[in-house]
């Protein structure tokens, strides 16, 4: 089976700005991808060159096999975009019949029930959109790009305006999505909903893939605590190998040691530290 | 096909939803109430003082000015119509983030832009056909005149606004709503009084002005659909009554010819693909 999304050495200029300047990522279906980098970084052009919405400059992309942007491609396609907006006169109802009109779904009544409910608004299938707030927009939003069944879910800033309920919605959908063998593409800020969900992180800045990984293998190990009667003291450059000689020490000096805690970077040193903000 | 019939559908319910059709059908009612009150008020004064036994046929001439008035309020009205319902269609959608959910759909972009046409085009042609009849109804029941042709100066009307949605339809690929919205209306406004130097130019035989006016009716052909419809009104009018016809604001300057039609219709199609390269090559 082809990889959900695959491009290699992709380029995109506007004017005189590089956007991306050879981009090679793979992702597998099934797999969730958390795209991450400041803004402008180039995550968004490369969502967007995936779904066909910008022509590549250079290099190519690929969509469950077919060439991105061609019609079986965009078929195969979910898309989310950051800035986004629904006509406001249609029902969430409304608006998933076009979608799956346009998408050429045959999922009928009981696609857009099921959708609705697991974005959590099958109470709200006959409001309009213009009555909804940011969240629930976004939340139908999603639904939106999960029409006709994609492979491959491209999902830029999708939990922006949510709250933590909704937020937790999302991570249970797309952990539900992957089992399902649906690949995600999340472009997000929020690095902590990132490490949760993603199995795979790539760090863009200035158009380039700079570090990238899965989110433990981006962190690593800081040293250890350990939590005496004395106080906590710290071992910075201590491995986790050493916690026995080192509690062994302190207890041969008379410590009385309470508790022991491993120390790791997280997603967000890593990410500072890639993008060269640390 | 079926994916433009989906779009069009869609553009449809959104101008009812959007009230654009009450509006517009509100407005147009009062425009042809006034028009009922002027042509009786005007056909009472030629019946009470045109007894005087000239050559001039009072009626025709009243008829066929108060209509020639009505074509251009019809015309007017069409292309506002038009306008407002593609000007945004692509840049402005675009920019408010609406077209975008569309297009990544496998409908693909010629669709897209072709039910957008389709569905302008359906509102749009019922809209100048329902007016036009309206107004002609109006004046033969104020004054017992109807036109020597009934069909081809209506006909000529619809092509003539769906030139003017196709061309805000093609303006919206490169320009944002207003923007695309001010050079539609200025090329109305040029097409128009093109129109009128044509006329001035045949009254008093300039040929440059008429050169001006023909090259003008090439380049924006709604307007020689115009022109040609207040011509065919009193195409069978001769003698003095039809020379003062001709000298009037509604005399229509020249016939339509096959030619024009044709080229109308050509007109569209390349519009139309002018449009879809660009929109094909726009990145989103």
């Amino acid at each position: 089976m082809p990889p959900a999304f695959a491009c290699r050495q992709l380029t995109k200029r506007y004017g005189a700005t590089q956007a991306l300047a050879g981009v090679s990522l793979s992702v597998d279906p099934g797999e969730l991808v958390g795209l991450l980098g400041p803004n402008g970084a180039g995550k968004s052009t490369l969502t967007k060159i995936a779904c066909g919405l910008v022509r590549a400059g250079g290099g190519d992309a690929e969509v469950a096999g077919a060439a991105a942007g061609s019609a079986p491609a965009r078929a195969a396609v979910g898309y989310l975009a950051e800035l986004f907006r629904f006509p406001d006169w249609l029902t969430a109802e409304e608006l998933l019949e076009l979608h799956q009109s346009l998408a050429g779904s045959d999922g009928g009544a009981g696609e857009r029930a099921e959708l609705l409910t697991l974005v959590g608004l099958a109470d709200a299938a006959g409001t309009r959109v213009g009555a909804m707030s940011k969240g629930m927009a976004q939340r139908l939003g999603i639904a939106q790009a999960l029409v006709g069944s994609p492979r491959l879910l491209l999902l830029d800033e999708p939990t922006s305006a949510l709250d933590p309920v909704g937020r937790r919605i999302v991570r249970d959908l797309l952990s539900e999505l992957r089992g399902r063998g649906v690949a995600v593409l999340l472009c997000s800020h929020l690095l902590s909903e990132v490490e949760l969900v993603c199995d795979r992180v790539a760090i863009l800045l200035a158009g380039r893939i700079v570090a990238g990984g899965t989110p433990m293998e981006l962190t690593r190990p800081r040293g250890v605590e350990i939590e005496t009667a004395g106080g906590v003291r710290s071992f910075p450059d201590a491995a986790r190998a050493e916690v026995p000689g080192l509690v062994a020490g302190l207890v041969a000096q008379g410590e009385q040691v309470y508790g022991v805690k491993l120390l790791n970077s997280t997603l967000e040193d890593a990410y500072l530290e890639a993008v060269g903000a640390a | 096909m079926s994916g433009a019939l989906v779009v069009a559908r869609y553009a449809l319910r959104e101008s009812v939803r959007r009230r654009v059709i009450v509006v517009v059908l509100l407005l147009t009612a009062g425009f042809l109430a006034l028009y009922w009150l002027g042509a009786q008020a005007a056909f009472d004064e030629v019946e009470r003082f045109g007894e005087g036994g000239s050559e001039l046929d009072e009626q025709v001439l009243t008829g066929s000015t108060l209509f020639g008035l009505a074509m251009f309020t019809t015309l007017f009205l069409g292309a506002v119509l038009a306008a407002f319902l593609t000007l945004s269609s692509v840049g402005g959608d675009a920019e408010r983030g609406l077209l975008q959910p569309l297009v990544v759909r496998p409908v693909g972009r010629t669709s897209l832009l072709l039910g957008r046409f389709l569905g302008a085009a359906a509102v749009c042609a019922v809209y100048v056909a329902g007016v036009y009849l309206a107004a002609m109804l109006i004046t033969a029941a104020t004054g017992g005149w109807w036109p020597d042709r009934i069909v081809t100066p209506g006909l000529g009307l619809v092509v003539g606004v769906l030139v003017i949605a196709a061309l805000s339809l093609l303006g919206s690929v490169f320009l944002s709503a207003t923007a695309n919205g001010i050079a539609v209306f200025m090329l109305f406004g040029a097409g128009l009084a093109a129109g009128l130097l044509g006329q001035i130019g045949d009254a008093l035989a300039v040929e440059t002005l008429e050169d001006v006016a023909t090259a003008t009716s090439w380049l924006l052909p709604f307007e020689a659909l115009y022109q040609a419809g207040l011509d065919a009104l009193t195409e069978d009018v001769g003698g003095v009554t039809g020379v003062i016809v001709q000298l009037g604001p509604f005399g229509g300057a020249r016939e339509a010819g096959p030619l024009l039609w044709l080229w109308s219709l050509a007109y569209l199609a390349i519009v139309g693909l002018a449009a879809r390269a660009a929109f094909a090559r726009r990145d989103l």
